[in-house]
């Protein structure tokens, strides 16, 4: 049988409907178009999906940055044909036994397709060779567990090992709840490894996108040599939430943004999505010849 | 060991007359001399910490500090730092690494202070900083975790080569009111949040976070507080002797937090 479209099933409901008795309105209308136009968090305004995507996912009336995944990251950062996947595979098993958790894992990898809440991989910017480890806060928040410490840990000892400067893109809620006392160590396994690599000459540039906070922020996202942040991402320690509960007052407007963070001394730059690329371009190419020599 | 439920090992490590760093450092120590100040705008008296004698020899000892009282609760925050506490940690971490002596750390902290302030002035910073900062510390360190070891908070000092924990004292990725709010959007629900984290002394153990358990006395630390210091003490001099027989510090330091949950 052909396949009636949405109108003619919509009509032969609507008659359906009619001869029973009830009203037109009990039919279901047309499903919210999701996959057509985005509808901007902040200012409302609804845009066309394929002027979202050409503004890679920046709002053009108010400049939200959407936050997006990580294989789209990698796509605007990485030169075509240069990504190759590191650790693709690497999973944790569920050490406490949490109840609940295998399932919400394997929900967050089937509506992600990721396996895991960070990609890290090889690739190529402007034909320098780079490590990236990109965040994707769609995946149970973005949290870290053993996988994504051991991940990042990995692409850290990789960066040490060749030579090759590290980027790292954070979106986090911190450390994840159903791994407890384990994700927690995740917090000074990275950056162990990232004060390696310092220790080691080698270059990190971290940036911070909505939102990064908690043990994420406390720990290698912030260990940066330098530090780049999206326009208006929420970037703390503490969630808004907890502090407005401690202090038992309201946040002022633009607490924990990106541009409070520059202002008191924490990121080198603020830079909007359309322009990460080339920014981190520069930076890799300052950082090519590699200055005096020690002596 | 005796059998207390996860939720009542959390009464007991946050009971008001368990002994703190303070109460440590007058026990095991002499010659106490007390270092104040991150040196780039305030004193943090929830962090105390200084260079001492230990059984004879110079260390470096850091730790939080609750307070005993309502007033000195008030000063030291609960024992909640702000960035600045943790910038005075690093100081002293540097310190000990330049005079080649041992760092000797106590941890009692509900967690870092969730506050207006220490945002803004880089609480994340701050704590990351420790945690790189003492991962690379070419000297022996031991963390003690004696009563409460909240979250970062906790972390920030306890990256170390042993990590020793009282018997009562819980260790967590987050408070068990806070984890139940996180995940069940209900914070009365700690009890039952404190069995599913394994925030206990065995637990840890078993999971490879903790090196050693010190036991302490029956219905908790508080009640003799004399045979916990003296226990304490046996188990940091013989963590102590073992890390410094192995060397490397700073490579068998990264190795065991390599290790952890793989």
């Amino acid at each position: 049988m052909e396949q009636e479209n949405f109108s003619q099933r919509r009509a032969r409901l609507i008659e359906l409907q009619r001869r029973r008795g009830g009203k037109e309105r009990d039919v279901p209308k047309r499903r919210p178009a999701k996959a057509v136009f985005g509808k901007c968090p902040q200012c409302g305004a609804v845009t066309p999906k394929s002027t979202l995507v050409r503004a890679l996912y920046v709002c053009p009336s108010c400049g939200y940055h959407h936050p997006i995944g990580a294989y789209l990251r990698l796509s605007m950062l990485l030169d075509s044909h240069s990504f190759r996947e590191l650790d693709e595979k690497l999973v944790a098993p569920n050490v406490l036994d949490f109840p609940g958790y295998d399932d919400k894992r394997k929900a967050a990898r089937r509506s992600t397709g990721l396996n895991e809440a960070v990609v890290t991989a090889r690739g190529k910017i402007d034909s320098r060779t780079v490590i990236c480890a990109v965040l994707d806060s769609q995946f149970m928040m973005g949290s870290m567990g053993v996988a994504v410490g051991e991940k990042i840990t990995r692409a850290a000892e990789y960066a040490v090992r060749t030579g090759y400067p590290l980027i790292l893109f954070s979106a986090s809620g911190g450390a994840r709840m159903q791994e407890g006392i384990l994700s927690l160590m995740q917090m000074a396994k990275t950056s162990a490894a990232l004060a390696r690599l310092s220790q080691a000459g080698g270059l990190y540039i971290s940036v911070f996108t909505h939102p990064t906070t908690g043990g994420v922020t406390a720990s290698f996202a912030s260990l940066g040599d330098y530090t780049l942040a999206e326009p208006g991402a929420l970037i703390g320690f503490a969630g808004p939430r907890v502090i407005e509960q401690t202090i038992g007052q309201k946040l002022p407007d633009g607490f924990q943004r990106a541009e409070f963070l520059l202002e008191h001394g924490f990121v080198d730059q603020i830079v909007p999505r359309a322009r990460l690329r080339e920014t981190i371009s520069r930076l890799l190419r300052l950082h090519e010849k590699g200055g005096v020599r020690r002596g | 060991m005796a059998e207390y439920t996860a939720a009542q090992r959390v009464a007991l490590a946050r009971h008001a007359g368990r002994p703190g760093t303070a109460d440590y450092i007058c026990a095991l120590f002499t010659d106490f001399f007390e270092c104040r100040g991150d040196r780039q705008c305030k004193e943090d008296e929830s962090i105390l910490g200084g260079v001492a004698l230990y059984h004879g020899r110079p260390v470096t000892v850091v730790g939080h500090r609750k307070g005993k009282n309502l007033t000195e609760n008030l000063k030291c925050n609960f024992g909640m730092p702000g960035p600045e506490g943790y910038r005075k940690a690093q100081r002293l971490f540097r310190q000990a690494e330049k005079f080649d002596r041992p760092v000797i750390t106590f941890i009692d902290t509900p967690g870092a202070y969730p506050g207006l302030e220490a945002e803004a002035r880089g609480q994340g910073e701050a704590i990351a900083s420790c945690l790189a900062l003492l991962s690379g510390l070419n000297v022996p360190v031991v963390a003690v975790v004696t009563g409460e070891g909240g979250s970062g908070g906790a972390l920030a000092l306890a990256v170390a080569n042993r990590v020793i924990l009282l018997e009562n004292a819980v260790y967590s990725v987050l408070s068990p009111e806070g984890f139940a709010s996180i995940l069940w959007k209900d914070s009365s629900r700690s009890a039952e949040a404190a069995e599913v984290m394994k925030l206990t002394a065995p637990d840890l153990l078993r999971l490879g976070v903790a090196d050693a358990v010190v036991p302490e006395p029956e219905g908790g630390a508080h009640l003799d507080p004399e045979a916990v210091f003296s226990a304490v003490d046996r188990e940091i001099a013989r963590q102590l002797a073992r890390v410094e027989r192995e060397g490397r510090f700073a490579q068998n330091r990264y190795e065991k937090f390599r290790r952890i949950g793989l």
